[in-house]
């Protein structure tokens, strides 16, 4: 009895081996970087970047202050053309387009690229004209439409329920924390594709920071994240796959478990392990 | 002595606190290796006084085990190690733990000496056999501590594959015991005392091995368990 018993009952970990084995898997790519070169006037910042991001995961530039790593991100939605003496060398495709093409219309890039900023900045209005910010200069002002995308926008921020209550109340009067989460929703609101997150969590609070940090893994589900942090352990907890970069150059990108155990390059190793490079 | 992968944080708090930890598990290596030498020893000579010491020290084999895990675990929780600490840091745990079964059974083996010392005087010529094993396993396990100290993985191989004599040895040794039973069973109570010892040894051999497997992963970041002595050759040729 026992024994029959005991047969048919066999327990199967294939499965979980399985998705062990997986977890490396490369996947689509959303961004694909192909040898960029970034000079301000005569300084080169950035040299042969060549590097892919993969369709709804979330991609980390880690490395040292300078090391490039919020030149690329901005690269990423044209924000560096706003500079004085760049000059940008190179591919960057989203979805396999080129978007340094003459052809492409900046505005409706940074539509499908939305950016979040260290600080939070949103605008001195209410909480409901920040979040529909973005429609109304798309000319959408159909009241129903709007109440619709800042509740989903809010929700998707995880900001809902702090603020239903009081959606035009000035958005000045919130936390840091909540501030960011407002920004994010605003970014949200006109449902880009990727969205690029530098430094955001570096201004707030332990609590405030893990709430974004939840908000991310969340937001993975639906958009291509890129986020620049100085924080190690916020790259290791949020991202999918790390890239180091290192006086503006690419040194070493991996999945973020493989990069955080076993790095091939001495010098990420010394970078994540605190050591004198 | 090469500790370079241990030190040159930007912390010097952190380096101490590694080389601290690296220390502590060559001290415990250290007391284990002398509580299978003392051990042996003990049951080639029927010294039980000896034999009682060995089992003393497993008290102290036992606290350190606790202390460095208590140790890793500050640093886990305090330092957030990654790459090669952290490695190091997961290798020290396991380590420690083959390191303390392999105490436990010097602690058997000292048992099985004491149990013995009565009944078996001065014929212990006829245990030679065992006491190559003892050798054997000895020099895989000073190998292995000697691997961790100095952090270099390159001759590993040549410490495991030393486990097959061990191997050889003990059946052996079992094939001597049963023909030595079946002469006389009245010598069954001491060749199963005996039968233990060996069992011992060759365990030991194994945890020498384990450990050896272990650092491979510490230096490599290459899980090398579980592979048989060719693969595992195959594999540090790579």
């Amino acid at each position: 009895m026992t024994a029959q018993h005991t047969r048919t009952h066999t327990i199967d970990v294939s499965s979980i081996l399985r998705d062990q084995k997986t977890t490396g898997e490369q996947n689509e790519a959303c961004i694909k970087v192909e040898n960029l070169n970034l000079f301000y006037a005569e300084k080169q910042a950035l040299h042969g970047v060549n590097m892919e991001m993969p369709k709804k995961k979330v991609t980390a530039y880690i490395g040292p202050s300078g090391c490039g790593k919020s030149t690329l991100l901005r690269c990423i939605n044209r924000m560096n053309d706003l500079v004085d003496n760049v000059t940008i060398e190179g591919k960057i495709l989203l979805d396999n387009e080129n978007i340094y093409d003459k052809a492409v219309n900046v505005a409706a890039l940074r539509r499908r690229v939305g950016m979040v900023f260290q600080k939070p900045n949103p605008f001195p209005k209410s909480i409901f004209e920040n979040v529909t910010y973005g429609l109304r200069i798309q000319g959408i002002n159909d009241k129903r439409i709007l109440e619709e995308t800042v509740e989903n926008a809010l929700r998707g921020a995880a900001l809902w329920d702090e603020v239903k209550d009081r959606l035009n109340d000035n958005a000045l009067g919130l936390s840091g924390g909540q501030q960011q989460r407002l920004v994010i929703a605003r970014a949200i609101a006109i449902e880009p594709e990727v969205l690029l997150l530098d430094e955001p969590a570096s201004a707030l609070d332990p609590i405030s920071t893990l709430k974004i940090e939840e908000l991310i893994n969340e937001l993975k589900e639906k958009y291509t994240i890129v986020i620049v942090t100085h924080n190690m352990q916020q790259a290791a907890r949020v991202s999918d796959y790390t890239a180091f970069m290192y006086m503006g150059e690419l040194i070493e990108m991996g999945t973020t478990s493989e990069l955080f155990t076993n790095p091939r390059k001495k010098q990420t190793e010394d970078y994540i392990t605190g050591r004198y490079g | 002595m090469d500790n370079s992968k241990i030190g040159h944080h930007i912390s010097g708090q952190f380096n101490k606190e590694l080389e601290d930890v690296r220390n502590k598990v060559l001290t415990m290596g250290g007391l284990v290796e002398q509580q299978i030498e003392l051990a042996v020893t003990a049951f080639s000579t029927g010294d039980v006084e000896m034999a009682e010491l060995v089992i003393k020290q497993d008290n102290q084999v036992d606290a350190l085990e606790m202390a460095i895990d208590q140790e890793c675990m500050q640093i886990f929780a305090l330092r957030q190690p990654a790459a090669f600490d952290l490695r190091l840091l997961i290798t020290v745990i396991k380590v420690i733990n083959e390191l303390e079964r392999v105490g436990d059974l010097a602690e058997r083996i000292a048992e099985m000496a004491i149990q013995l010392s009565g009944a078996d005087n001065n014929k212990h010529d006829q245990y030679f056999e065992l006491e190559h094993m003892a050798e054997l396993v000895q020099e895989m396990l000073h190998g292995a501590l000697d691997v961790f100290a100095r952090m270099n993985v390159e001759d590993v191989t040549t410490i495991t594959g030393l486990d097959e004599n061990v191997d050889r040895e003990y059946a052996s040794i079992i094939r001597q015991l049963i023909t030595r039973m079946m002469e006389d069973p009245r010598n069954i109570t001491r060749m199963l005392d005996v039968l233990w010892i060996a069992r011992s040894l060759e365990r030991i051999g194994d945890h020498a091995c384990n450990v050896c497997e272990h650092l491979v992963y510490m230096v490599k970041g290459e899980d090398v368990r579980h592979l048989t002595q060719e693969e595992l050759e195959r594999k540090m040729k790579e």
